[in-house]
């Protein structure tokens, strides 16, 4: 037992507060935008230059200038504002972001994180991701806590090449959340059906209470 | 005065020679220059640095300019949408600088301010770090990137009046503005030239200034990735 891609997605959710100006990555990220809770009023922000991300369009409403940052067609909202691309990242290295959930290949127990390249393997880019987590206070991972092969996502050390250092503050996976804190990371929650030391037993790093 | 040209051969006449160094905008498939990209093409000029957030696609964008080999080096921060690009550059035909996106962002936008560098946090403890010089402000550590001086700008705007001030439309504004001015000459292309008094001054998004040739042409505006829910 564990959370499944939406149920990750919907935890995420629970980290949104009223007021908030957020990214969301690609990927279960994108999902956190399906589960913001009643009440809360946050603004999405689309780093290629758009404050105030609405829905998918519908066939009519389909417009090739209004696009998100993973490229899929979207709608705009009443508050929306559009930017260029350095005005965006101003408002990303500025700290004007309180926050970034996003996905990682790895991070490691003192909050680095690598989401952007295996060697050997094609490299696409970093495109915003880098200026995201450097520049956004409170950056919060949303992954499977253990890869295809069943090794864990959560290091001692990253041994891909990073992203950024130091700057993860919470882990949300399919097997709990975790915060990053001095010495390494405490639980602060288990997934519906799963205990402490299962989560021990898929995480590498120090686990400290 | 007379920056409107008839076409994107014109205005791009005597701009062009193998080894320039050109800044795009667009994000992707959006707010491409498109008229201009496929002039460059036809033009044939060689050994192109590129500076742009994205590469196109194969048959589109400034893929076309790689399936003519007339790019040597991309100035990118994310080519994932290429499979041309992949070939060339694993069997190193293509030259690739990665840069974050917002730096490149920032890059052109201080070369356009007359900036030659600045200090970011981003990249650092990366791989993007390595070589540049590193500086502690305030006890937290700063890398130096370096302001981006293209030859020229080509760039895709919605509309402009015949002076060239600029008014863009939704998020095909993305990388236009800094990429239009950080080259020496920057030409524009809109779906629309009006008569100056037309557009509210209230309302510019790029002042004529940084426009130096013009013109007006139908677009194709490909969508890449077409997400749509139900009525």
């Amino acid at each position: 037992m564990a959370w499944d891609r939406n149920q990750m997605a919907a935890r995420a959710a629970q980290e949104l507060q009223d007021g908030m100006y957020v990214n969301l990555g690609i990927g279960i990220p994108t999902l956190v935008a399906n589960y913001i809770p009643e009440g809360v009023q946050v603004t999405l922000q689309s780093e290629n230059g758009m404050l105030g991300i609405g829905p998918f369009p519908t066939e009519n409403e389909v417009d090739a200038d209004l696009i998100n940052a993973g490229k899929q067609t979207v709608t705009a909202l009443p508050h929306t504002a559009y930017f260029d691309s350095a005005e965006s990242f101003a408002m990303i290295r500025g700290g004007k972001i309180n926050m970034a959930i996003l996905g990682a290949m790895e991070v490691a127990e003192n909050g680095d994180i690598a989401n952007w390249m295996i060697p050997g393997k094609l490299v696409k880019g970093m495109g915003g991701a880098m200026d995201l987590v450097a520049g956004v206070s409170r950056v919060i991972v949303v992954m499977d806590h253990t890869n295809k092969a069943g090794e864990s996502k959560v290091l001692k050390a990253c041994t891909l090449p990073l992203t950024a250092q130091g700057v993860v503050k919470r882990i949300i996976s399919n097997l709990g959340v975790l915060d990053v804190v001095e010495g390494g990371l405490k639980i602060v929650e288990c997934a519906d059906g799963v205990t402490e030391d299962d989560i021990r037993t898929a995480t590498e790093a120090t686990i400290v209470s | 005065m007379k920056k409107v040209y008839g076409s994107a051969h014109e205005a791009l006449e005597g701009l062009l020679f193998d080894g320039m160094t050109i800044a795009a905008g667009g994000f992707g498939l959006c707010g491409i220059p498109e008229l201009l990209i496929d002039a460059i093409r036809e033009a044939g000029t060689k050994d192109i640095t590129v500076a742009s957030n994205n590469c196109g696609v194969d048959d589109f964008g400034l893929g076309v300019l790689l399936k003519t080999r007339q790019i040597k080096k991309m100035m990118s921060s994310y080519v994932g949408e290429n499979a041309e690009f992949m070939r060339q550059y694993l069997s190193g035909e293509l030259e690739l600088e990665f840069n974050p996106q917002g730096t490149l962002a920032e890059r052109m936008r201080a070369g356009g301010a007359g900036i030659p560098g600045f200090y970011t946090k981003t990249g650092v403890g990366t791989v993007i770090a390595e070589g540049k010089e590193h500086k502690e402000f305030g006890g937290e550590t700063y890398i130096l990137e370096r302001g981006i001086f293209a030859d020229l700008s080509i760039v895709k705007a919605w509309k402009a009046d015949t002076t060239g001030n600029a008014i863009f439309r939704k998020t095909a504004r993305n990388f236009n503005p800094p990429a239009a001015k950080c080259g020496k000459v920057c030409v524009l292309e809109v779906e629309e030239i009006v008569e100056p008094g037309t557009l509210d001054p209230d309302a510019i998004h790029l002042p004529g200034i940084y426009v130096h040739r013009l013109i007006q042409g139908q677009h194709e505006k490909r969508i890449e990735q077409r997400t749509v829910r139900a009525a």
